[in-house]
């Protein structure tokens, strides 16, 4: 940094310390800042897209662009209620660090919630994280070395994708359809990395309402996927944020469960069944990844936060977070119908989308001309947001997708949103067919060249040029 | 000085514009002015006549701030501005009109056509198209008639490339503009008060064309200032930038972008309120000039202070 030039004229400088000034950087500056950060930073990428939503956030927008719970469902009274008995009872012990691993207590609560899906872990597979995100990172910490593979998802968590880059990962999306991952193309993209005497690190899935695209594995599936495991003796990380939030349909078996624990770790997270703003996830992990996981985890931040943990003690004490899930159920399954009828009254016939048994998202498809990074753009000129689903691959792929998530607004909002986004994909629809009818007709009558997305209860997801 | 820096704004330039004022406000400070930084939104006219600046740093991009929107609020509150005047700003965002311009003072422009979505939907302007595809041949540059940082921006290496390209920049505005695409060199012209800044050429790292990306990210596009040309390129470059600023009626500050290919330079467009971010050229040129940021915020606003407002 510059040496700051002279103090500015200040009417009291007693009164407060000057803030740091920021120097403009030069030309030199830049360089050697270039020239100082690591390797890994270079796929480490901001984009127009992400710029792009920034301006979702201004309060006229209607963003389903978002990934949020309603937190306003939470009750206030319990929340002041639990602070106040841990200020009382607990304040010196809250106020302090805590061990690496979490706190016991905390675990317990984890357990009672992975028992509500059908798992029993043992205490010590488990640590308590920095939200889910922590624990996605600490796997790829312990796992990953640069040019490592790591397959997941296409689409996948937009989230999961800067965290593999960040170790230098070489991430390869396998396609999903309305049964979640589709197990022939997995084995497909093993062998041929097998051929290249190439092993995954691990595999990361989101099979239960996944995030971006709603879909869920389906059963056989799952039993498959789980052979194939124990066959290949790979390890895959299953995400599960969203498994208690089911609206209709069966229970599906975790993916923990069907293996017991050896071949699957397994992500949790508070953020979606009580708030994403106590950072408070879990990994389980088998002992000897789980040793190596603490120690990622004592580099990172040394703890999750105690005063979080505590305030999750203090919920699960009271014994009615069941209760609370299934409020928000009831909220949740109305709003995603509400989504889903808006789409059907006021997305063009061109588009297709999924029909989510649960979770926060649904994802659209249009025509392949349509880019609905631009299309965000023409959206938020009417006040309404989404994510592009480019966000969700990294290879470009994605490009006329987008997720739509119907967990945060009111059902007047998500029809009204719907309604807006629906209006301008119809105005594209109908230029796109006005150019290219008259000018094809004169270029000889070919026709454009998308028409992959046609019917089906399939998802329709763009798919991978051969190969890589 | 009481200074108000005016950024962010409702434009899809929103982050590249709290950047520049971010930089902006704090040279001020720097030398010694009152500085007192704006969001601008819908009180922006309240906020004005509460703070009574002497000069109103315009570092909006985009619409609103680029477009002459801005310039004429505070002509009518008598408060001098930092760029451009009002007129200047209107035809130098409005890519057809400031071409037009250009056309008419004899300055070179790559080739162009420009419609109204409207034109497509009511006067079949699609019929054309083979006409217009003849006329400037391929490959062609799609972008839409306003707007900036490349943002809908596409090159479309033949025919079938055409509908997309057009869906994409009307996603940006409601005019889209067909460019013949000239092969050469990227410069940029930063013009100070009527004298052109050191060239800068912009070479694009790792892709094969300057996106939104490569423009706002330390590492990913390199700069040569000042660029290296031989005497004859740099005098036409020059001269076509200063001329460009002439035509449109520039005051301030404010960048030409200049592609130089075979047939000389030929001018794409005028910003009227160029970047100023840590990787924008145009304090990057100044800085070649031996002008520090500070320095060059500090002529910024006196040439805004020695300008008569009432037009």
């Amino acid at each position: 940094m510059a040496e700051p030039a002279e103090p500015p004229r200040q009417p009291n400088p007693e009164r407060q310390p000057r803030r740091h000034r920021r120097a403009h950087t030069t030309a030199r500056d830049l360089e050697r800042y270039a020239g100082l950060f690591a390797a890994r930073t270079r796929v480490m990428r901001s984009s127009a897209m992400r710029d792009l939503m920034e301006i979702t956030a201004r309060p006229e927008v209607i963003s389903l662009a978002g990934g949020l719970p309603d937190t306003a469902t939470f009750p206030p009274d319990s929340f002041a209620a639990q602070m106040t008995r841990i200020a009382q009872e607990s304040s010196a012990e809250a106020l302090q660090y805590g061990p690496t691993e979490g706190f016991a207590r905390t675990k317990e609560c984890i357990r009672e919630v992975m028992r509500a899906e059908g798992m029993d872990p043992d205490l010590d597979d488990i640590i308590v994280t920095t939200g889910g995100q922590q624990a996605i990172d600490l796997v790829a910490k312990t796992l990953v070395d640069p040019g490592d593979v790591v397959i997941c998802e296409a689409p996948t968590y937009p989230g999961a994708v800067p965290v593999f880059c960040s170790y230098e990962a070489e991430t390869i999306q396998v396609p999903i359809d309305g049964d979640g991952l589709i197990i022939e193309e997995l084995e497909a993209t093993l062998d041929r990395l097998a051929a290249e005497g190439r092993k995954p690190k691990f595999i990361y899935s989101v099979p239960t309402f996944q995030n971006p695209a709603g879909q869920t594995l389906s059963a056989a599936r799952r039993r498959r996927l789980v052979e194939i495991l124990r066959e290949r003796e790979l390890l895959l990380v299953e995400d599960n944020p969203y498994g208690l939030l089911r609206y209709e349909g069966e229970p599906r078996e975790s993916l923990y469960k069907l293996d017991g624990g050896d071949y699957v770790l397994y992500l949790g997270t508070f953020s979606k069944i009580l708030s994403p703003g106590i950072r408070v996830g879990w990994l389980c992990a088998p002992p000897p990844v789980m040793a190596k996981v603490v120690l990622g985890k004592q580099a990172s931040d040394l703890c999750t936060s105690t005063l979080s943990q505590y305030f999750v003690d203090e919920y699960f004490g009271e014994g009615r977070w069941r209760e609370y899930i299934d409020s928000l159920r009831g909220v949740y399954r109305s709003r995603r119908d509400a989504m889903l009828e808006a789409l059907e009254a006021y997305f063009p016939a061109e588009a297709t989308w999924s029909q989510p048994e649960g979770g926060l998202f649904l994802w659209a498809t249009l025509p392949g001309y349509i880019d609905t990074t631009d299309l965000l753009a023409r959206a938020l000129r009417e006040n309404v947001a989404f994510v592009p689903g480019a966000a969700a691959f990294v290879d470009g792929r994605g490009g006329s997708s987008m997720r739509l998530n119907f967990s945060a607004s009111g059902e007047e909002e998500l029809r009204e949103g719907v309604k807006r986004i629906g209006r301008v994909v119809a105005e594209q629809v109908a230029l796109y067919g006005t150019i290219t009818r008259e000018h094809r007709l004169a270029a000889g009558g070919s026709r454009p060249s998308d028409t992959r997305n046609a019917g089906g209860d399939v998802v329709p997801l763009p798919r991978r040029e051969d190969g890589e | 000085m009481k200074v108000v820096v005016l950024k962010g704004g409702r434009s899809l330039e929103r982050q590249v514009s709290l950047r520049s004022g971010a930089l902006v406000e704090d040279a001020l400070a720097g030398g010694g002015h009152e500085v007192v930084a704006i969001d601008v939104g819908n009180d922006l006219v309240r906020r004005l006549k509460e703070e009574r600046p002497e000069v109103a740093f315009i570092a909006m991009h985009g619409a609103g701030g680029e477009d002459g929107t801005i310039q004429e609020l505070l002509e009518i509150l008598a408060i001098p501005y930092t760029g451009p005047g009002a007129s200047a700003c209107r035809s130098s965002m409005d890519k057809p009109v400031a071409k037009q311009e250009l056309r008419r003072a004899g300055i070179p422009t790559p080739d162009w056509v420009a419609f109204s979505q409207a034109a497509f939907a009511e006067l079949g302007a699609a019929d054309a198209l083979e006409e217009i595809e003849e006329r400037l041949g391929f490959p062609l540059v799609v972008k839409p008639a306003r707007g900036g940082s490349s943002l809908g921006v596409r090159f479309a290496a033949g025919r079938d490339d055409v509908p997309q390209a057009i869906v994409s920049a009307l996603s940006y505005d409601d005019r889209v503009l067909l460019e013949q695409h000239v092969d050469g060199r990227e410069l940029a012209v930063g013009v100070l008060d009527a004298e052109p800044l050191p060239i800068v050429e912009v070479r694009p790292r790792d892709e094969d064309r300057y996106s939104y990306e490569a423009r706002y990210e330390i590492g990913r596009t390199d700069y040569v200032c000042p660029a290296e040309l031989d005497e004859s390129d740099e005098l036409a470059v020059r001269d076509a930038a200063i001329r460009t600023w002439e035509a449109l009626g520039c005051e301030g500050f404010a960048r030409v972008d200049v592609m130089l290919g075979d047939r000389g330079p030929q001018v794409l467009e005028v910003n009227a309120v160029p970047g100023l971010t840590d990787t924008s050229l145009f304090p990057m040129a100044a800085e070649a000039a031996g002008i520090g940021f500070e320095q060059l915020c500090e002529r910024i606003v006196a040439l805004a202070g020695s300008r008569t407002v009432a037009r």
